[in-house]
């Protein structure tokens, strides 16, 4: 007897689901384009929420700014729930074994006390506004519309929130519990941080959830991340304190990727209309010349006599940076 | 002029890679099988990390590509931005 072995090719029924075909044909999808497209909910809604009867419950007039489709919207990093969890496991991993390392060591003690004061001054009030960032993304993923923007919008939460858990341990790992008493003090009552946080406050009231992710993701971040994680950094590192750039790290590189998908939104948005470049170009004014007032006396304590310098720096960065994304600032 | 090709296991993970050979690689020729697919070209095949890396979105090292590689035909020529098979006698 003799048995012919031979491959049998199964074509299936269908590659995808019938709205992701819509959009791209009728191929093999990747999972980003299935958790993320035509998700949002868009029709069938019964009644108009108690709180907000102008509206209905999700709805695409919630913003100024206009787009034929917010899926245009898309992120780059191509994040949906199982890559982004991926992503941050590893660099949770990573950041956890550098705060390992600063403690088990007793790295803390080789850092100058100038440098310590200066940590302690300014990383750790900075977690009343990286946790402002959290409430102002979720109140974007949840107000928001589209899932292309909503869902990487409660990513960019969640990762605030982390960010305000790693100062909190720096505060920890440098001065102790009472580090975070003094440092919500500061926040409170010290005079150089009231500007600040007048303006964190303002944004947290925010309605417009277009305007708050520009006033929050690009101008705010795009003004005190570059600041604190990069130009701060670069003086603790030069003048021995890499135990706190050690554990800064996450940040550096969670700016690198996140402002990354914060240009891409506000490209695609600006390039969209020229109503839409207007109005996003006139929030980032407002902001940047807030944020700028609030940086100043912040500038002051980290860079002494060079604060006006790197200030101006930072802001030039930003500047062009605003520009390359087709924006009149 | 004589062929080359490269055959990867046909998932999640490779379908970028594919689609950027292809869009690289105007020539190329498609065969899907059962869990595998070919790719043929006349001459000269390209593999480019730029065009892998703005399809899936985060960096790429050319080496992932062995992960799901099943076989290759052809001169190899393997730097950190390309992965080129031609017939080079």
């Amino acid at each position: 007897m003799q048995i012919d072995l031979r491959t049998v090719s199964i074509k299936p029924v269908r590659q995808t689901f019938d709205h992701i075909a819509r959009r791209f044909g009728d191929k093999p999808a990747s999972r980003y384009q299935e958790g993320t497209y035509d998700l949002q909910q868009t029709d069938i809604f019964h009644y108009r929420p108690l709180w907000d009867p102008e509206h209905v419950l999700f709805d695409q007039k919630r913003t100024q700014v206009v787009m034929k489709d917010w899926y245009a919207l898309k992120d780059p990093r191509q994040y949906y729930y199982g890559s982004y969890t991926i992503a941050r496991a590893r660099q949770q991993d990573a950041a956890e074994s550098n705060f390992d390392m600063v403690e088990e060591r007793g790295l803390v003690d080789t850092v100058p006390s100038n440098l310590k004061q200066i940590a302690l001054a300014l990383l750790v009030p900075l977690r009343h506004v990286e946790w402002g960032g959290n409430m102002n993304n979720s109140y974007i993923s949840a107000y928001g519309y589209g899932t292309a923007i909503t869902q990487p919008c409660l990513y960019h939460a969640m990762d605030h929130l982390g960010i305000a858990q790693y100062l909190t341990r720096i505060g920890l790992v440098l001065g102790g519990p009472e580090a975070l008493d003094t440092a919500k003090d500061a926040w409170m009552n010290d005079p150089r941080w009231q500007e600040m946080r007048r303006l964190v406050e303002d944004v947290l009231v925010t309605q417009d959830w277009f305007e708050l992710f520009v006033a929050q993701n690009l101008v705010l971040e795009g003004l005190y991340h570059p600041m604190f994680f990069d130009r701060l950094d670069d003086q603790f590192t030069a003048n021995g304190a890499t135990a706190i750039s050690m554990m800064t790290r996450f940040m550096t590189e969670w700016y690198a990727e996140s402002s990354k998908w914060v240009d891409a939104q506000i490209k695609v948005a600006a390039a969209e209309s020229a109503a839409n470049k207007e109005i996003i170009s006139g929030w980032v004014q407002k902001y940047r010349d807030r944020a700028v007032k609030a940086l100043a006396p912040l500038a002051e304590v980290a860079f002494g006599d060079q604060a006006g310098a790197v200030m101006g720096d930072v802001v030039a960065d930003f500047n062009s940076r605003c520009a390359k994304l087709g924006l009149a600032i | 002029m004589s062929t080359v090709f490269i055959a990867f296991q046909a998932n999640e993970e490779s379908r970028p890679i594919i689609e950027a050979v292809l869009a690289d690689n105007p020539h190329a020729v498609l065969h899907e099988s059962p869990a595998m697919v070919k790719i043929d070209a006349e001459g000269k095949l390209v593999i480019k990390r730029e065009s892998i890396e703005e399809r899936i979105g985060r960096d790429f090292d050319l080496q992932e590509l062995q992960i799901n590689l099943i076989t290759i035909s052809g001169h190899l020529d393997e730097d950190d931005d390309e992965f080129t098979l031609a017939w080079k006698n």
